[in-house]
């Protein structure tokens, strides 16, 4: 049997299942928590660090995404340390890539330049990267530009557990990490990619878009998700 | 095998040592190797056969004695005669002097600071044994240990008498060891790993190694200790690719002992079965951390994932896992023998036992020492290690990437995993650097923290871009061309990547710069404003005409 | 375990140890690591070829097995020089003088770090620890461990090779 928790949240009374974690609870009680690389239907790794909260008793940030509750938790989600450091994050992915949003596809409709926005990045003090990254737009509808990508992996989790064709993975580490499709190689001559565009509509920048956009025009549409991550569920 | 078989083999091991009048062990650690310590042992064994004298003495190989700088080291037993710098060319003059006085100028004394201020437990062999000879390890009395466990003990009982010992982890943390198997033990699986995390990856650390490679049996035998206390049934020694000695030892250890019963099915006619394999790292620092090696033996990237679960929990395959470190492990049989109370006595109130550390850097005598925690960083820095003539001493640098320099003033306090911590610095698995003057603290947290950029793994944001804006700054305040706007960003990021990064490699990469800027911020502030280094170690282009 | 097996990519005798290595371990996924090594021993660093049979074999996709390729430091996707120097940069060394050997090295080959040589001959690598801190600075040559070494004499070994 589940056991349902009584816990706080922002000193606010919540309460919720053993099985779910912060995230999914502070949201059912109206609490949004910044989150980049997290996204319903798929596994949670806890990288982009954004839903890191602090909890009453732990010495150390938690990410909300992947810390199940605890009965009796109390768990503040927006202290200014909190809002501090992601701040500090955001700006850190704008100075690691090249993000130059009055010319990309998904200006306005994109997940990163809304969570700055959302927690007042209005500058970036970090010195940039300006890293060379390359374009891939071998494949015959879609497109994928590096400079744009944040490594969030939804790209590389929904391609692997939603459509099972594993097409993405990273290659290499640290600040030389990219995302490729099977043996590095472009993605138009890739044999495992079904093109089914799932990666497309969850990639919360405008690094992977459907060809034909003009600035602004690529909406992501990933309500599909939720759906499909349920009848997998329900099958099993 | 049962403990007259293991008694048996273990006298006929020993008579067959005491047979001879003497035995000349020629050191094969990476060190002595390095220096040609093989072709020494080749020349011994010669000139012994020319001789007609391999009757009376033997000539086998041993394990590290720790001092590696005075390589390749050759020690005469029973005679407890110590040789240094031993040459090829030296054998004849060596075999002559059997039965005769000591060669004078290669004899080196054991009664320097160095060996006598050490205290042995986990490198109690001190080289003693040859590390290929399942035999020779049985003759010290390996094994029965396990033995006696098997035969006497409950695995809560040895459970206990490790809590009362009060050894905690050797990897760094310093996480109570006992605590840490009760959990694995009590965790509800029908499935449990032990995994032995051989991954020494800090720069100036090779504690780990000497152990895999001198005494691969007890390592063994601690881990077959520790699966019998938690019930596992299978385990892993992951080892990095960089140690191939270290390897190969293993690897014939893990062979022998399947041989003579002691890993496999029914090990020693009881119902404990063990089975244990080798991984191979290779090379990836992060995999230290518990949760990338899991990741690295079920063959995919090393990345780490957060904790909570704990591997104690929810280890390799989803299977509870205890994870400990090889020092660790090495003092598992000394504190099982001996007890949990008897190990308790040595060390400090929270820190129990001894610590290995590798002391290099600027002082005389490099290598591997042991000795007890609450022993004072000055005694080891001054008396152990020596600084060299003409040296001045600035900081001792002790925990690796994730540690920090500690300054004179604090070389009294004790070393123990508190101690170090208030300092600013950490015990780590056991890497400590001696810096002099000619060290210049703003390059050597840059150095450190071009490890960690390099080593960073990219999974979360602020290690993977974090470290590398931090070494960005520290370049450009080493080529005399940062502000103190860039400084005071420096200490915003090391703020931010220390408490908002996924794992300890992240959260302990701003480590070096704070502790430099908290003990040597004047050098930071040389080089930002009057434009020179102190060391005169970077070089710094003055702008002309000003 | 998996019991079909995917034939060798060719009649190169060499496949059949990375054949090995992996029906040790089950062809489970999980030895993919234990085969790369397997493989990069046998031929001296991993092509394409090598990467598709483990992960064929392995049943692994290829973009994984691609990602822990480039992900670990000891796996090369290119082949190396006849003769490999390797310089170790841990901290023992590298405050005893290791990047001074670096440099002597890189200007005497003309290459840099994790470079090799034109001719093939000598691929130049950087260590993060060696582990015989005690004879920092240290280099490896071929294998041979050399301690307490300074830059020229680090060059001469090189330079050795060239006319070997």
């Amino acid at each position: 049997m589940t056991r349902v928790f009584t816990l706080t949240i922002d000193d606010r009374e919540a309460t919720g299942r053993e099985d779910e974690t912060i995230l999914q609870v502070a949201r059912d009680h109206g609490i949004t928590i910044p989150r980049l690389c997290q996204l319903d239907g798929l596994s949670n790794i806890g990288a982009c660090r954004l839903c890191v909260v602090e909890v009453r008793g732990v010495p150390k940030l938690l990410p909300a995404c992947t810390t199940f509750i605890n009965e009796g938790m109390e768990v503040y989600t927006n202290s200014e340390r909190l809002q501090k450091y992601r701040r500090t994050i955001i700006e850190m992915l704008f100075a690691e890539g090249n993000h130059i949003c009055s010319v990309c596809v998904a200006n306005g409709h994109c997940e990163l330049q809304s969570m700055a926005i959302q927690l007042g990045v209005d500058h970036i003090s970090l010195p940039y990267f300006y890293p060379k990254r390359t374009v891939d737009a071998s494949h015959e509808r879609y497109a994928l530009d590096r400079n744009r990508c944040i490594l969030c992996t939804r790209c590389v989790r929904v391609c692997a557990e939603i459509e099972g064709a594993h097409t993405w993975d990273l290659m290499a580490r640290g600040s030389q990490t990219t995302v490729i499709t099977d043996l590095h190689q472009p993605w138009g001559t890739s044999e495992s990619c079904t093109s089914c565009g799932k990666c497309v509509q969850v990639c919360p920048t405008g690094a992977l878009f459907e060809k034909g956009n003009a600035v602004g025009e690529m909406t992501k549409h990933n309500s599909f998700l939720k759906t499909l991550a349920e009848m997998r569920e329900n099958d099993k | 095998m049962n403990t007259d078989e293991l008694h048996e083999l273990a006298t006929a091991a020993k008579e067959a040592q005491t047979a001879f009048d003497h035995r000349i062990i020629v050191c094969s650690g990476t060190g002595c190797q390095s220096l040609q310590s093989e072709q020494v042992y080749e020349s011994i064994e010669g000139e012994l056969k020319s001789r007609g004298i391999g009757h009376r003495c033997s000539v086998v190989h041993g394990g590290c004695r720790g001092l590696c700088e005075a390589g390749p080291l050759v020690s005469v037993e029973p005679d407890h005669l110590l040789y240094q710098g031993v040459k090829t060319d030296d054998a004849p003059e060596l075999v002559d002097s059997l039965d005769a006085a000591p060669v004078e100028r290669l004899t080196l004394d054991v009664s320097i600071p160095f060996f006598s201020r050490q205290k042995k437990i986990v490198l109690e062999h001190n080289g003693m044994i040859d590390p290929e000879s399942i035999e020779s390890y049985m003759a010290t009395g390996g094994y029965s240990t396990l033995v006696r466990i098997l035969a006497e003990l409950t695995p809560a009982q040895v459970i206990e008498q490790l809590t009362k010992s009060g050894l905690r982890g050797r990897g760094g943390a310093g996480y109570s060891t006992g605590l840490k198997w009760n959990t694995v033990a009590k965790a509800v699986a029908n499935h449990r790993y032990v995994v032995c995390n051989g991954d020494e990856g800090d720069p100036g650390a090779f504690m780990d190694r000497s152990v895999m490679e001198d005494v691969p049996h007890q390592l063994i035998e601690g881990m077959l200790i520790a699966a019998y206390a938690v019930g596992a049934d299978a385990g892993y020694l992951y080892v990095r690719a960089e140690y191939p000695l270290a390897v190969k030892r293993l690897r014939r250890a893990i062979r022998q002992a399947e041989k003579h019963g002691l890993l496999g099915h029914d090990i020693c006619g009881t119902r404990f079965s063990f089975k244990l394999d080798i991984r191979l790292g290779a090379g990836a620092f992060v995999c230290g951390e518990e949760t990338a090696l899991i990741a690295s033996i079920e063959g995919r990237r090393g990345t780490p994932r957060p904790r909570p679960p704990y591997p104690a929990a929810h280890g390799i395959w989803g299977y509870p896992t205890l994870i400990n470190n090889v020092e660790t492990f090495a003092n598992i049989v000394p504190v099982l023998r001996e007890g949990g109370e008897w190990f308790s006595t040595i060390g400090t109130e929270r820190s129990k036992g001894t610590k290995v550390f590798a002391l290099t850097g600027s002082v005389s005598h490099t290598g591997l020492i042991e000795v007890p925690m609450g022993i004072t960083l000055r005694e080891i820095v001054y008396e152990i290690g020596g600084l060299p003539p003409g040296k001045r001493f600035k900081a001792v640098q002790t925990g690796g990437p994730s540690g920090g320099c500690i300054p004179a003033e604090h070389l009294d306090i004790p070393v123990d995993y508190e101690s170090l911590a208030q300092v600013g610095s950490f015990m780590g698995s056991g890497g400590m650097i001696v810096i002099d003057e000619s060290a210049c603290m703003v390059d050597v947290a840059k150095f450190f923290m071009e490890f960690c950029m390099s080593e960073s793994c990219g999974k979360c944001i602020p290690c993977r871009v974090g470290t590398a804006e931090m070494y960005h700054l520290l370049d450009k305040i080493t080529l005399g061309e940062a502000t103190l706007d860039d400084l005071a960003m420096l200490e915003d990021l090391a703020d931010v990547v220390k408490h908002s990064s996924l794992c300890g490699l992240g959260q302990g990469s701003p480590n070096p710069v704070v502790s430099t800027l908290r003990y040597f911020r004047s050098e930071y502030l040389a080089h930002i404003v009057d434009k020179t280094c102190p060391a005169g170690v970077c070089t710094i282009h003055q702008e002309v005409g000003v | 375990m998996r019991t079909k097996t995917t034939a060798l990519p060719s009649e190169d005798k060499r496949w059949r140890i990375v054949m090995a290595t992996m029906r040790k371990h089950g062809f489970a996924p999980d030895a993919l690591i234990e085969t790369l090594h397997s493989a990069q021993e046998a031929f001296g660093y991993l092509d394409d070829v090598a990467l598709r049979y483990a992960a064929d074999s392995l049943g692994i996709p290829i973009s994984r097995v691609y990602g822990v390729a480039t992900f670990y430091n000891l796996f090369t996707l290119k082949p190396q020089g006849e003769h490999t120097c390797v310089v170790c940069l841990g901290t023992a060394c590298y405050i005893k003088g290791g990047p001074q050997i670096l440099s002597a090295l890189e200007q005497a080959t003309g290459i840099k770090r994790g470079e090799t040589t034109p001719d093939k001959q000598v691929s130049l690598v950087v260590a993060r620890c060696l582990g015989t801190c005690g004879l920092a600075p240290a280099c490896v040559f071929d294998g041979d461990v050399a301690g307490k070494i300074e830059p020229s004499q680090a060059v001469a070994r090189i330079k050795e090779w060239e006319t070997t």
